[in-house]
């Protein structure tokens, strides 16, 4: 497919993410901050997130199923959680943290569990979206113009 | 000695995204940048070792940069941090005879009107929070000129300079500023270090 498609392609799908709510600002800075000299900025931040998140969901998980639950340590996670998405951008995932964070403060159990499976599925919507749109983005890089 | 332009910043968080986002963030704003996870690592760059904080708390003819290994212009840390959060490590400092005169900048992903203040208190240059973006590190620069200035001069004339150097500019703060948070209350600190001269 010729670069112009291809641009166009990535226009629009950036353009639908962050009207549909995944992404916000904060992601417009790590698109300003790629530049020649790090050309890889935004893929390298992202990547790291997607680890971090990883650590994050396991270690809160092996927090919700211990008993008595620790609540404080619980929130320690998800503050981790929120900061990494709200630092990258990541809208509908850093607003599922707040909800969670809430249901932690009133030491409410099922609340937790069912905000957690909230926070996991829009994680998991936006790391698909995001692979999506990063990989378009790099093949329109290296495309030609027809 | 680092060429006036090249301003040398520790930067301090526990988050690995963070850490890479202020760097490179840092950089672009062209400084020279150290970043370390905690903050017990920050005072280990900065030459504090755990007792230097109870001695030599009036020896103002000591250089500033006795028991630094590297010079630090500024030291920009999250709030937030497992162990030493990083009001305690404003706190030790600027508690430190050699350190103090570093200035630091506190961020945070909350928005708490006491700790704000709490902060700024403590001596604390600017509170951001976070995310934190590029225009905010426009404030960084002036408070690093102002201690480049600062160890050109006498020591006694130390805290005359600190006390007419009040930030109370209408960009400073600006957040606590929003906030409702009045600045003139601030830094009663001020006020112990000239009675200590």
């Amino acid at each position: 497919m010729d670069r112009n498609r291809l641009q166009h392609q990535v226009a629009c799908m950036r353009r639908s993410l962050f009207d549909q709510g995944y992404l916000d600002e904060p992601f417009i800075q790590l698109e300003e901050l790629q530049d020649d000299a790090n050309p890889n900025f935004v893929q390298e931040i992202v990547t790291l997130f997607y680890s971090d998140s990883a650590r994050l969901i396991q270690n809160i998980e092996h927090a919700l199923n211990s008993r008595p639950i620790d609540f404080n340590k619980l929130d320690d996670y998800m503050h981790q959680f929120k900061g990494s998405s709200s630092s990258i951008g990541a809208k509908k995932v850093t607003n599922e943290c707040t909800v969670f964070r809430e249901h932690c403060s009133a030491e409410n159990a099922e609340g937790c569990i069912r905000s957690f499976q909230q926070v996991k599925q829009e994680y998991a919507i936006l790391r698909r979206k995001l692979e999506v749109y990063l990989q378009m983005v790099g093949q329109a890089a290296v495309s030609q113009t027809a | 000695m680092a060429a006036d332009s090249e301003f040398h910043v520790l930067a301090v968080d526990d988050s690995i995204i963070d850490r890479k986002l202020i760097e490179r963030l840092l950089k672009t704003s062209s400084f020279q940048v150290t970043t370390v996870d905690s903050g017990s690592k920050a005072l280990e760059f900065l030459g504090l070792h755990e007792d230097d904080g109870i001695i030599n708390t009036n020896t103002p003819s000591v250089s500033p940069n006795n028991h630094q290994e590297v010079e630090v212009n500024l030291v920009i840390t999250d709030y937030c941090m497992p162990g030493m959060t990083g009001y305690d490590l404003l706190k030790k400092i600027k508690e430190s005879s050699s350190l103090k005169n570093i200035p630091v900048v506190i961020m945070s992903s909350e928005n708490v009107p006491s700790r704000i203040s709490r902060c700024l208190e403590e001596g604390a240059e600017e509170f951001l929070l976070k995310p934190v973006r590029l225009s905010d590190l426009n404030k960084l620069r002036p408070h690093m000129l102002k201690t480049k200035i600062k160890d050109h001069q006498e020591p006694e004339k130390q805290d005359k300079e600190e006390k007419q150097q009040q930030p109370q500019s209408n960009n400073n703060n600006r957040k606590a500023m929003e906030e409702g948070i009045s600045t003139e209350k601030i830094r009663p600190r001020l006020n112990g270090i000239t009675a200590m001269v």
